[in-house]
């Protein structure tokens, strides 16, 4: 992956607008987040294989954290923190957010074909 | 002497940092060691460090890094096909009879698997649990023993002292090798269980010295 390239981005966002394309989102501080520090909870989240259709699309931020945001035909797909992007082998927009020691925080990625279950 | 051990663990890396020494150690000794590893760790954090692996990619690589595992460790391995983090959601019956038909034909004398409840990451104790219920199911007289290992912070207060302490020191270099196989994951794991230190191979003699596991009363 790479450092986000707002402008290759939001051109490539741009590029599925109004077709049906599958997302997978996701985020997680880990499954040992607790373990590791009795102060925190762990918490998580990701859809995988999601099919949506989206009208409007924006990429807003810094190198500090992008936000990412989709209008949808009834609603929103939203996220934040995303700081890598890769547009992989089979054309899919691949965005990530990492911490300093590589681990993902969030993800969002947008595709034309199903995520591999 | 053990006849055949398996282990069963559900993410490339948990033989690594949970096993590797004993695993070792058996096969030191000739007896054959069966791994089979539930899932490919599709959804780990940890995407090396520096990054080279995409949440997409991730799966690629924690397979070839489980074969590069396994072939330090001289081991058989079964990819299960799971997937990471969806094992609780399964039915445990139906993985409890996908284990033991591996255990029907191997026949071992010893499991190793996660203490179920003990185990802190929720595939661990589905895996774990899904394993003992499958080797409930073996007639008595067949029934290889269970080593459960258990990582919770509060084991001792829970579960008392482990029935099995192994020093793997003699095997370190076999386990620190078998760590690093996992490349996406060594450095990420290592890290976090104490940033200060950064000599991975002191992390691993400190903290990684020794295998502990409850032996299972059925």
């Amino acid at each position: 992956m790479e450092a986000i390239d707002v402008a290759i981005v939001q051109l490539k966002l741009d590029e599925f607008l109004n077709e049906t394309v599958y997302i997978h989102i996701e985020t997680t501080n880990g499954a040992y987040a607790s373990h590791h520090n009795a102060d925190v909870f762990n918490v998580g989240v990701f859809m995988r294989n999601a099919s949506i259709r989206y009208t409007q699309a924006k990429i807003i931020g810094d190198q500090t954290g992008y936000r990412v945001g989709l209008k949808t035909d009834n609603g929103w797909v939203y996220a934040e923190g995303v700081r890598e992007y890769e547009i992989d082998e089979l054309d899919r927009l691949l965005l990530a957010g990492h911490d300093r020691e590589g681990r993902l925080m969030v993800a969002l990625q947008i595709s034309r074909t199903p995520f591999k279950e | 002497m053990e006849s055949h051990v398996v282990v069963i663990f559900p993410h490339p890396d948990d033989e690594a940092f949970g096993a590797a020494g004993t695993i070792a150690k058996f096969r030191e000794q000739g007896v054959p060691v069966t791994y089979l590893c539930g899932t490919l760790g599709e959804m780990g954090r940890n995407m090396g460090n520096p990054i080279f692996a995409t949440r997409e990619s991730l799966p690629n690589f924690r397979k070839d890094e489980l074969l590069a595992a396994c072939e330090v460790l001289d081991v058989d391995l079964h990819m299960l096909g799971y997937r990471d983090k969806t094992l609780e959601f399964e039915s445990r019956s139906k993985i409890a009879e996908h284990l033991l038909t591996y255990l029907e034909e191997i026949q071992p004398s010893l499991v190793i698997t996660h203490y179920p409840g003990h185990a802190v990451h929720p595939d661990h104790d589905a895996f774990g649990a899904a394993a003992i219920e499958a080797v409930q199911r073996m007639e008595a007289s067949k029934r290889p023993k269970v080593w459960a290992q258990a990582i919770t912070n509060t084991r001792l207060e829970d579960l008392g002292q482990p029935d099995i302490t192994l020093d793997i020191t003699p095997y370190f270099e076999k386990k620190f090798e078998t760590i690093l196989a996992h490349q996406s994951q060594a450095a990420g794991v290592l890290g976090n269980m104490d940033p200060s230190l950064d000599k991975l191979a002191d992390i691993v003699k400190n903290k990684l010295a020794k295998e502990q596991f409850y032996q299972w009363e059925f």
